[in-house]
């Protein structure tokens, strides 16, 4: 049916928060079809995915352990995204961090101060903000589009972790496995919660979420990002540097990428692995959008998402679905949520012959 | 030697021309779409599964191509008639493509197919100088064909006067009268098939066998090599051919043993020598990124 899209004078309330749970919804209906016309039970392997998480209280710390490192770096990448700042390359960004961060871990492997903690987070922080310097600098320098310059610095990050598992930095007691020495007890995120994976990691997300929503809705700062993003013209009238806001938001990205970087290699993995880069940087853009580019938006993002993910695990052992389904039900979920997002700012209208005519 | 590492780097530059060629016409019509690798994806798993199945390799291309199209619709569909941000679309149809591929092509892994023939009878690929020329499959010489029509086709014809207009100013374009969004539909489903074609040159002619995640991200450099070209047809030609020979010199150098560098630093090459060209390329004078398309990204809605 013919339609044309009329802008909105203000913002819809029912699609703006209509819209996620509308995108949830229409997801679970096509995976259901899709996973239906590949021979699997639909409507079991939806129902496993986005209903059974929730219903078994055990494994709440165990969403709570996997919405940490996407909301933390979603948070990140909202910020740059609301300026018109594409870092799609916070995957490099989250395995750099990781990288620094367990290479402090390996340089003070002897000692067990309290400080050698507090020193790998903050090279985590320190190296993914490096790496997202690299392609914010070519922007501000030379005008280098940040899309592509960050996505390949991933790579090159990927095969720098390879290179230095599997080389320099390969465990010599690890009967020649490809992966760096165990972290130490002083190396190690604390446990939060006795007999599940819960670390600190959760709460420090929750403090970076605060933060940022605090920055971007209640000081200047925020502002200038919001109104770079939004209208370009006026923020040069205004005297707001596109420049300044371009690198401090690919920074902060860089550097909460990071961070969720080397707090995951330390609290859940442990050491440093070729199996260490899960895409979870690729999951955050995904989580941003999901939350709307705005702080409780993405807290709420990323926990659906990383039921999901425990969702997906149920879904395997119960029905056999394999492990790529969740990429396919992330995408739909992605593609149905810019495709709502429509009517919070236009009206649709059906055209009628008879409107057509006149 | 010599002669065998001219055509794998041969082998190794067409698939990203294909993608960058559709890519390229996609974002001369003011469309970046970031969903190339999803869209390769799609093609390498459909072309495959055709392929298998018929036996008729061939087919599996015509397959792909239509799969790579109708990834493209999706992207379209959400972008150009909803207005949906086509960063975030194009990276969605990014992780779709991965998910749907490696989903359909679960139960293929480690099958083989037939490649197709080289296109030239084999009495002219005797000598090894003239299976440097005639050696190839026809997909090669196709590719090479169609950057030379999409060259002719953007600046000597009507129809690519168009195109480029309604990429650099879609309001003047709209007004005149050009259906804006028709003629982007067209732009971006072409880049779609180009697509398809490039990810099934890699499960049918690169490694004729299904592995999940096949493309490896050359999408991305595909992506990269539009704006090395300055969107420039004869450009991306020379600029996919001097990629392929950085990811040539990776492979022998692996295979050969060769220790200058260890592996993964040769394997980063590609990925660092595009972050080096696109600095390069934007030193030049007055040039860099005056050379996009204007409305490049840009969201348009006639009437709005």
């Amino acid at each position: 049916m013919p339609f044309r899209l009329e802008p909105r004078k203000t913002p819809s309330h029912a699609a703006l928060y209509g819209g996620p749970v509308a995108a949830i919804l229409l997801t679970m209906l096509t995976g259901a079809a899709i996973f239906a016309a590949m021979g699997f039970h639909g409507g079991a392997a939806v129902f496993q995915i986005f209903v059974q998480p929730l219903l078994e209280p055990e494994r709440w710390p165990d969403i709570a352990v996997k919405a940490s490192p996407l909301v933390m770096i979603a948070t990140g990448l909202a910020i740059g995204f609301r300026a018109n700042v594409w870092n799609i390359g916070a995957e490099g960004q989250y395995i750099v961090g990781a990288i620094a961060g367990t290479g402090v871990g390996l340089a003070f492997h002897e000692t067990d101060g309290w400080w050698v903690l507090p020193l790998m987070l903050a090279a985590g922080v320190l190296g993914g903000a490096v790496w997202a310097a690299i392609p914010a600098l070519l922007r501000i320098r030379l005008k280098v589009s940040e899309i592509l310059t960050s996505l390949m610095l991933t790579y090159v990050a990927v095969q720098l972790l390879y290179y230095l598992v599997r080389g320099p930095w390969r465990d010599p007691e690890g009967f020649n496995f490809p992966q760096t020495r165990m972290f130490t007890e002083a190396e190690t995120v604390p446990n939060l919660l006795e007999g599940t994976q819960l670390h600190w990691g959760a709460p420090l997300t929750l403090i970076c979420v605060i933060v940022a929503w605090f920055v971007m809705s209640r000081m200047l700062a925020g502002y200038q990002v919001r109104v770079v993003g939004l209208a370009p013209a006026a923020a040069r009238l205004a005297g707001f540097s596109e420049n300044r806001t371009v690198l401090v938001t690919m920074l902060v990205g860089g550097a909460l990428a990071g961070l969720a970087g080397i707090i995951e290699c330390s609290a859940t993995f442990g050491q440093l692995t070729p199996q260490f880069p899960l895409n979870y940087g690729f999951t955050a853009i995904i989580v941003a959008f999901l939350g709307r580019l705005h702080p409780i938006g993405v807290l709420i993002g990323g926990l659906v998402l990383a039921a999901s993910f425990i969702g997906a695990d149920i879904a395997q052992t119960a029905s056999g679905l394999p492990q790529a389904a969740t990429g396919l039900i992330q995408a739909l979920m992605l593609f149905f949520l810019l495709a709502v997002d429509i009517l919070v700012n236009n009206r649709m209208r059906f055209i009628t012959p008879l409107a057509r005519a006149s | 030697m010599l002669i065998s590492i001219v055509m794998t780097l041969v082998i190794a530059a067409t698939p990203i021309l294909l993608a960058g060629l559709g890519e390229l016409i996609a974002e001369k019509s003011g469309v970046l779409n970031l969903g190339v690798e999803g869209m390769m994806l799609v093609g390498a798993v459909a072309g495959f599964i055709a392929t298998t199945l018929t036996g008729v390799t061939p087919l599996g291309y015509v397959v792909a191509a239509l799969a790579g199209l109708a990834a493209s619709l999706l992207f379209a569909a959400l972008t150009l008639t909803l207005g949906a941000n086509q960063v975030a679309t194009g990276l969605a149809l990014t992780i779709f493509g991965t998910g749907l591929s490696s989903l359909a092509g679960a139960g293929f892994v480690g099958t083989t197919i037939t490649r197709l023939e080289p296109f030239f009878p084999a009495a002219l690929a005797t000598h090894p100088l003239g299976r440097l020329v005639f050696g190839y499959d026809v997909i090669v010489y196709l590719t090479i064909g169609l950057t030379l029509a999409a060259a002719h086709f953007l600046n000597h014809t009507r129809s690519g006067l168009i195109l480029r207009g309604v990429g650099e100013s879609d309001a003047s374009a709209h007004a005149i009268g050009y259906p804006v969004t028709a003629i982007r539909y067209g732009a971006v489903a072409f880049g779609g098939a180009m697509a398809g074609l490039a990810g099934a040159y890699y499960s049918l002619a690169v490694t004729p066998m299904w592995a999940d995640r096949i493309t490896a991200g050359r999408g991305w450099i595909a992506l990269a090599l539009v704006v090395f070209s300055a969107w420039r047809p004869w450009r991306l030609l020379l600029g996919a051919y001097i990629f392929g020979a950085v990811m040539t010199l990776e492979l022998y150098s692996k295979a050969a043993g060769f220790a200058l560098l260890p592996p993964e630093m040769l394997a980063m090459l590609p990925y660092l020598a595009t972050v080096a060209a696109l600095a390069v390329i934007a030193l030049r004078p007055s040039r860099g990124r005056l050379d996009a398309p204007r409305c490049l990204g840009k969201t348009f809605q006639a009437g709005a």
